[in-house]
């Protein structure tokens, strides 16, 4: 510790580390708050009116299903419009940068034990946007790979990423089953 | 700076940088601020530096006795004798 520089640079050193050491810390401090988060996705069919109640009590719900094609190539496609409602407000820390949701359409065919299929997302960086209610038609399109959709079954499924400042990224989901493709195109 | 005085420095370097941390890491958590954190972090960082980095007097209480100049005549430094031979040199 002879000189100016020899100083500096073991005080820079040391307090880079030291800031290495709160960064973790802050990171595992996420281990302790307690995460409930909630979603809801409606489905209402307006051809077949549907009751609501009648598929109530499922989180997630479709709102109604616009058209049901089948493409020039082969492939199927649907266009579907969600009622999205959700609270993600319990996932934010004082180390959440932002959350990263995303709805998947999920589902099985012959060829694919599991099909996943992108169809909204959003990245919310502010808690008090956490708190949602949105009915939009899918902003990325359903296809399927081949012709499988008709009648198909599939689960609708939040996922979210939770995006720290710093330290380890935390990704849930939330699974809503219980969805039916029409029978035939339209 | 003295001895005693570059171990003062740098233990108070260490010290101070670590209750530095620590005060930003409580101020931090309890306010939910990670930008309170960073900053307080970093004036602790730079609060140490102007009081650990300069050479301040109070890190030479204790100076080192160097020798007088003009004792230093009257002592002066014993000759080297230089050996003759010459070392053979390799081609």
């Amino acid at each position: 510790m002879h000189s100016f520089g020899y100083r500096a640079n073991a005080l820079l050193t040391f307090a880079v580390t030291i800031l290495a050491f709160i960064c973790a810390i802050a990171s595992f401090s996420d281990n302790f708050s307690k995460q409930t988060p909630s979603a809801q996705i409606q489905l209402f069919r307006s051809l077949i009116l549907l009751d609501s109640d009648v598929c109530g009590g499922k989180p997630v719900k479709i709102l109604n299903i616009n058209w049901f094609q089948k493409q020039p190539h082969g492939n199927d496609e649907v266009s579907l419009t969600l009622n999205i409602t959700a609270d993600l407000q319990s996932l934010y820390t004082w180390n959440t940068k932002q959350v990263f949701a995303f709805v998947a359409a999920e589902y099985e065919t012959s060829k694919n034990s599991l099909n996943q299929v992108s169809l909204w997302d959003a990245i919310i960086p502010e808690k008090e946007h956490a708190k949602f209610w949105i009915q939009i038609s899918n902003k990325y399109r359903f296809i399927d790979q081949g012709h499988n959709l008709r009648g198909k079954d599939f689960n609708l499924t939040l996922h979210w990423h939770v995006m720290p400042k710093t330290g380890k990224m935390f990704a849930d989901k939330i699974v809503m089953s219980g969805y039916r493709l029409p029978d035939a195109y339209r | 700076m003295d001895w005693q005085g570059q171990k003062l420095a740098e233990q108070l370097m260490q010290i101070l940088l670590l209750i530095a941390a620590v005060v930003a890491f409580v101020v931090g958590y309890t306010t939910a601020s990670f930008r309170t954190m960073m900053l307080i972090y970093a004036g602790g960082v730079v609060l140490t530096s102007l009081i650990t980095v300069p050479n301040w007097p109070f890190f030479n209480r204790h100076p080192l006795k160097w020798l007088d100049p003009s004792e230093a005549e009257k002592h002066p430094k014993p000759q080297v004798v230089v050996s003759s031979k010459k070392k053979p040199s390799k081609k």
